[in-house]
């Protein structure tokens, strides 16, 4: 027990004498929320539209103004024909186009129906399948309002739709971004800083010296990955903190749950950095490993941007081996929606389950390298 | 130059005998490119539906089988319990929960309006906005299927969408650019950046230091090979792109090269000063991540529509080079959009490039003093 004090205290000294590596995991994990935060929004507000007047009436002027006046656009220019709007598509300045035909207001004064057309910049498809439902939606409540002022008696029969959305009713995506960001942040923090350092060690010469000290594998181990792991968990606070009281995330289940459930994260992610060192000979092949194995398919393949069931099947199987997949469920479900450990002990038993598998292979394939 | 040349055979040398790092720079991007191109896309199909009918009648079945054969919806569950919906929500089991209530094909029939309830789980902002839309504009269908005795009265306005540059809206063709963009980025970030401080760790600094060459032909000849190498991969991607995702190519491929190079040499430049900067090769990894990775998946409008940033946050953009690139790209292969519409993007790589280049040799020459 004394010799891996020793072990862990000499691995904080190593960690002071670089001051930078204080930037690197306090204040980037807080400049990386802030980030993701304030910029990982999904949400399409201020749909700048460019409208072809053809027909220059009252009536015309009046659906502009509706569009005017929503908050999910802004008109930015009035041009007269539908090729005026080309420019404004081609060079990303506006992203719809609202084609108004001539004759117009007449049709309309005279009860005959008429189409409006919306040209829509298909490049950023997300957003504008979203802005074009917008528009969808805003002339077809326009055109209610004038069948209601013709017929003002009584609302046609049918079926009344009443949608309510649980978990985050004012659909702020920032509210779905966040605990999947503590959740990278541990990822990015620990992975990476934990395979460099054992890999330093092996690059400076200085494991072979650690292997002829009495300390035990076991002790090896575990000093050289407890100082990562401490750093991990004052970033949870720190982040948690921010999530709840900067960004108003809510909190809705245990923070004792969610804090237990980060250890087990962070021991997977300790492991993972330990199995990388043991198959890397230069932190350069760590580096490049970390990032390009295991970063990158995590962040795009664990559903913390691209929803899994949108995946083809074959890469849906693929996401199963990839830890990061069902701590962002424990996240999520203890932030929104309150669960507890009775919904998630799956998650958390794949979890562990993980990380007790890597922890194993990293142990068997380092013994065999310095033994 | 001729000395900038020889410090770039030194450098390709030494790349060459890494094989590891050499096929990763090459082979790795493709793969990812592959690999994400099929897996990432918004288009939202599938949604796990569960329901709760509590009327059962013809009418009910009718607004459910709307749901179904819409392709949008999948029946997950039929439940019989509120608390059972919720439990399914909770378990990402279900999506949404369609709720229809009791006597609905009476109220219906008598000509009376029924309220159905949609219950649609909120977690990800995105697809819930999505899946709103198609719940909303499918019970606007089945409302007047179920009730054939309403006076149906046609709009008076109706809206024709028609979608320029990707009709189909396929969100691949959005992504993939993006993705090109970033592997780019990251790979050319990645290999520059522990190129000095490998020397300084090394102590072979030392006798760069004493070889008569200027800091800025030193800058340059370490580019070079990796330029190279960047542009080959970046190459493969964008075919393979075109071949397998079916990105289209509008535009010319003068103008495309044009564009990539400008925004290789500005990446390798970063990745060059991060690595003036740095101490340790730990620390050079660590800020080309913060540097490389998260400003392009998040502030280059990649994934993010910058236009719904806070104004800080878009004001911050301006320094993000993946940002004018992504401009560029889309607008050569999506829209066709030439050198003179784009010479504003293109511009900002071109300052970009050569402030990173610069800043580089500078700091490095401070180094030597």
């Amino acid at each position: 027990m004394q010799r891996l004090r020793f072990l862990v205290w000499k691995e904080f000294l190593e960690l002071r004498m670089n001051p930078r590596i204080f930037g690197v995991v306090i204040i980037a994990p807080i400049l990386q929320l802030t980030m993701l935060g304030y910029a990982a929004t999904t949400d399409v507000r201020n749909v700048p539209i460019v409208v072809a007047d053809g027909d220059r009436s009252a009536a015309s002027r009046d659906l502009i103004a509706h569009f005017d006046a929503s908050a999910n656009f802004t008109v930015i220019d009035t041009v007269t024909t539908v090729s005026d709007v080309e420019p404004y598509l081609e060079r990303g300045r506006a992203w719809l186009a609202l084609a108004i035909p001539a004759g117009y207001g007449r049709e309309l004064d005279a009860h005959r129906p008429v189409t409006v057309q919306v040209i829509a910049d298909g490049t950023d498809s997300n957003s504008t399948t979203v802005a074009l439902g917008y528009s969808t939606s805003l002339v077809g409540g326009y055109a209610q309002d004038l069948i209601a002022a013709q017929m003002p008696h009584g609302t046609p029969a049918g079926i009344d739709a009443r949608i309510r959305v649980w978990f985050n009713p004012q659909l702020e995506s920032r509210h779905f971004m966040i605990p999947g960001v503590l959740a990278l942040i541990l990822l990015v923090v620990t992975a990476n800083l934990a395979s460099m350092a054992v890999v330093r060690e092996r690059e400076l010469g200085t494991l072979e010296q650690l292997n002829v000290t009495p300390l035990r594998r076991w002790e090896l181990i575990v000093g050289k990955l407890l100082p990562y792991g401490v750093i991990a968990l004052i970033d949870v606070l720190l982040v948690v903190a921010v999530a709840v009281f900067w960004f108003e995330v809510p909190l809705r289940g245990s923070l004792l749950l969610l804090f237990a459930m980060s250890i087990i994260y962070v021991v997977c992610t300790l492991s993972l950095g330990l199995f990388i060192s043991s198959i890397s000979d230069t932190q350069q092949q760590a580096m490049m490993t970390a990032t390009f194995f295991f970063l990158m398919p995590m962040i795009y393949l664990s559903g913390f941007i691209f929803p899994i069931e949108n995946m083809p099947r074959a890469i849906q199987l693929v996401t199963y081996l990839i830890p990061l997949r069902y701590f962002l469920v424990i996240v999520r479900g203890i932030f929104l929606k309150g669960i507890g450990l009775d919904l998630l002990w799956p998650q958390a038993l794949a979890l562990a389950s993980w990380g007790a598998v890597v922890l194993g292979l990293a142990v068997l394939r380092s013994q065999k390298r310095v033994g | 130059m001729r000395k900038a040349l020889a410090v770039g055979r030194k450098e390709l040398r030494q790349i060459a005998r890494d094989r590891r790092t050499l096929l990763i720079l090459v082979f790795v991007p493709a793969f990812f490119l592959l690999l994400y191109g099929y897996a990432l896309n918004f288009d939202i199909r599938h949604v796990l539906l569960a329901v709760e009918d509590r009327d059962g009648t013809p009418q009910s079945r009718a607004v459910v089988s709307a749901f179904v054969n819409s392709g949008y919806f999948d029946l997950a569950a039929s439940v019989y319990d509120p608390r059972a919906a919720e439990r399914l929500l909770d378990l990402n089991d279900a999506r949404a929960v369609l709720v229809i209530p009791e006597g609905l094909a009476r109220e219906v029939g008598n000509g009376r309006t029924a309220t159905v309830q949609v219950i649609i789980s909120g977690d990800n902002a995105n697809t819930a906005t999505t899946v709103m839309g198609y719940a909303s504009s499918i019970l606007r269908t089945a409302s007047s299927q179920v009730s054939p005795g309403a006076v149906t009265m046609a709009p008076p306005v109706t809206v024709e969408p028609r979608i320029w540059y990707n009709p189909e809206l396929r969100s691949t063709l959005f992504l993939v650019p993006g993705l090109i963009a970033y592997i780019s980025m990251i790979t050319a970030v990645t290999s520059t950046a522990l190129s000095i401080v490998r020397e300084k760790e090394f102590g072979t600094m030392e006798q760069v230091r004493m070889a008569p060459i200027g800091t800025l032909s030193y800058v340059v000849g370490k580019t070079i090979p990796y330029f190279v190498i960047a542009l080959a991969s970046a190459a493969l991607i964008i075919l393979a792109s075109m071949i397998l995702f079916g990105l289209p190519m509008r535009g010319s491929w003068f103008a495309l090269l044009v564009a990539v190079s400008l925004f290789l040499v500005g990446a390798l430049g970063t990745g060059l000063l991060i690595s003036t900067i740095s101490d340790t090769q730990q620390i050079a990894f660590q800020l080309a991540l913060l540097v490389s990775l998260l400003p392009t998946i998040m502030l280059s409008g990649f994934i993010f529509p910058i236009s719904s940033m806070p104004r800080v946050l878009q004001l911050v953009t301006y320094v993000v080079p993946a940002r004018y690139f992504l401009i560029a790209l889309r607008g050569i292969v999506l829209k066709g959009s030439s050198l003179d519409t784009l010479w504003i993007p293109l511009a900002a790589l071109v300052i970009y490039a050569a402030a990173m280049l610069s800043l580089a040799s500078v700091r490095l020459a401070r180094e030597h003093a």
